[in-house]
């Protein structure tokens, strides 16, 4: 059964001047437990549609069902990752990754300790009192990761949450993720422009056309690269076989898109 | 061992440099001040300037001190400074919870707008005599005096800066179901607060202008008084003294501001 669920939505962005259709008539359904990625090159709509699964905005049409009933009340926590940390810089480590409890005036003995437990767990032990400019890139994306896990989100929407760090630091922390989400079993959706990215950490990838954004592909990941670690995916021969496949569509896309505006 | 010895000695060169130039500095200042003030002696000795209209320092120290003695400028210095800083304090108060009112009702923001703009252009000063009308001619109309000029700056400017707040700490919280007040509590406000201790330095100035031309209109004591008091009897070793107390007096509690600043703003 559908865990979330979106029927028909579709969202409009509003000027004073003029309007933009940035969704058009998505339908999606996502199981428990499984990790889809949306794939498109920049301005498809993905960031948009993450944030109205997120509840931060509203779509003009259509409904979005989480356990079958509308998403604004469900009580269900939603963790939200985003390209860059945004950590609060006057906040220590630990003030950060509890914010999201504090918030939800959940906070306990119990609750510091757990999050002192997973800090230590992603390899960040003995720096909740330092404050987030003492640490690197991915260190802070990390502190990220482990305040979205804190409210114990029943899904995790990550807004390119990769983009913004070095090659290395980006394979490392997907890899964590991966292994976070398996070890939780969290329902997890991605947005990303990055083909390896999705493949690597996937069960399904669902492939956005621009202008308006819409669904245009759904590909399932084969088994076998699925069940490997993000960073193995990758040495796999089906994976070049999927990305080119993958390639394909989207540059299918991108084409008759520039012939339409010509 | 040796490659270490010459690091040190390249440090200790810089060290050196570093605090030679820190004393050129502080000798020039010196230089400046005292040949301002010697000069301004010296002119005023030989009637090169008017002693009666410039006076001259040494008058002015003599005046000071003798006024000290009898105990009047302890309270004139002590009115003023007391109506300055009420002043600088209710203004800077008034003025962010205004701009709070204004980021977390945005309607009333819209509504505002127009009239905050006519306000911030008029000059406050000119309210004075309705001020006084209004509040009576005493502590309460100076001290209005010196809020009202900074309030509506400060509201704006400060209303700006939480406008500018990156909006994805916004996001981060509203993924957690956060309600606009909290947001403001948790993220808006303390990322606003390096912009909240540049306008308490540019209020400080600001109050000084209210509380001394409140004082211009109705005071009975006060250094204002003073400085107007001194123009009608024609002794401007009086307005003189006042001056050179209000810009020591001004002058301090810029500094006090600058220190709160870093101990506040203590993790960029």
């Amino acid at each position: 059964m559908a865990f979330l669920k979106l029927e028909h939505v579709s969202h409009l962005y509003f000027t004073t001047k003029t309007y933009t259709k940035a969704l058009d008539d998505i339908s999606l359904s996502i199981n428990r437990g499984e990790f889809v990625s949306i794939l498109g090159s920049s301005g498809c709509g993905k960031s948009t549609l993450l944030s109205i699964i997120a509840g931060i905005l509203k779509q003009t049409k259509g409904k979005v069902l989480l356990n079958n009933k509308p998403l604004q009340q469900s009580e269900h926590a939603l963790g939200y990752m985003l390209q860059q940390d945004y950590l609060f810089p006057w906040k220590t480590i630990i003030d950060n990754v509890l914010i999201g409890l504090k918030v939800r005036k959940m906070l306990s003995e119990d609750t510091k300790n757990k999050a002192l437990k997973l800090l230590d767990e992603v390899g960040l032990p003995q720096l909740e009192d330092t404050y987030p400019n003492e640490l690197s890139g991915g260190m802070r994306q990390r502190v990220a990761l482990v305040r979205t896990l804190m409210t114990n989100p029943e899904i995790l929407l990550l807004d390119e949450p990769f983009s913004a760090l070095d090659y290395q630091t980006k394979l490392k922390l997907e890899n964590l993720v991966y292994r976070l989400l398996k070890q939780y079993r969290k329902t997890a959706i991605l947005v990303t422009h990055d083909i390896g990215e999705a493949i690597s950490l996937s069960d399904r990838i669902i492939l956005m056309d621009t202008n308006p954004g819409r669904i245009s592909t759904i590909v399932d990941v084969p088994d076998v690269l699925r069940e490997k670690m993000p960073f193995l995916v990758r040495r796999q021969p089906s994976y070049q076989q999927l990305f080119d496949q993958i390639w394909e569509v989207l540059n299918r896309g991108s084409d008759e898109n520039g012939r339409g505006g010509t | 061992m040796e490659e270490e010895a010459r690091d040190l000695k390249l440090f200790k060169t810089y060290q050196k440099n570093l605090s030679r130039e820190r004393k050129w500095t502080i000798i020039w200042q010196l230089i400046i001040f005292i040949s301002f003030f010697a000069l301004w002696e010296i002119s005023s000795r030989f009637y090169w300037i008017d002693p009666l209209l410039f006076s001259s320092p040494s008058h002015i120290v003599t005046l000071l001190i003798e006024k000290f003695k009898d105990g009047s400028m302890v309270v004139h210095a002590q009115v003023t400074l007391f109506e300055t800083i009420l002043g600088f304090i209710l203004g800077t108060i008034i003025g962010i919870l205004i701009a709070a009112c204004l980021w977390l009702l945005p309607r009333l923001a819209n509504i505002l707008d127009p009239y905050l703009v006519i306000l911030n252009a008029m000059p406050k000063v000119a309210l004075g005599p309705i001020i006084i009308v209004a509040l009576g001619p005493g502590y309460t109309s100076i001290i209005a005096m010196g809020a009202i000029v900074s309030v509506i700056i400060t509201t704006i400017v400060i209303y700006t800066g939480f406008k500018e707040v990156d909006p994805n700490y916004l996001k981060v919280l509203q993924s957690f179901r956060a309600t606009r007040w909290i947001c403001f509590k948790e993220a808006i406000f303390p990322a606003t607060l390096p912009v909240m201790i540049s306008t308490l330095k540019v209020n400080v100035g600001l109050a000084w202008v209210g509380v001394i031309v409140g004082e211009f209109l109705v005071s009975k004591e006060g250094l204002g008084y003073l400085i107007v008091y001194g123009f009608q009897v024609f002794d401007f070793t009086l307005v003189m003294a006042s001056l050179i107390l209000i810009a020591i007096f001004a002058a301090v509690m810029y500094k006090i501001v600058e220190k709160l600043e870093k101990k506040l703003i203590k993790n960029d």
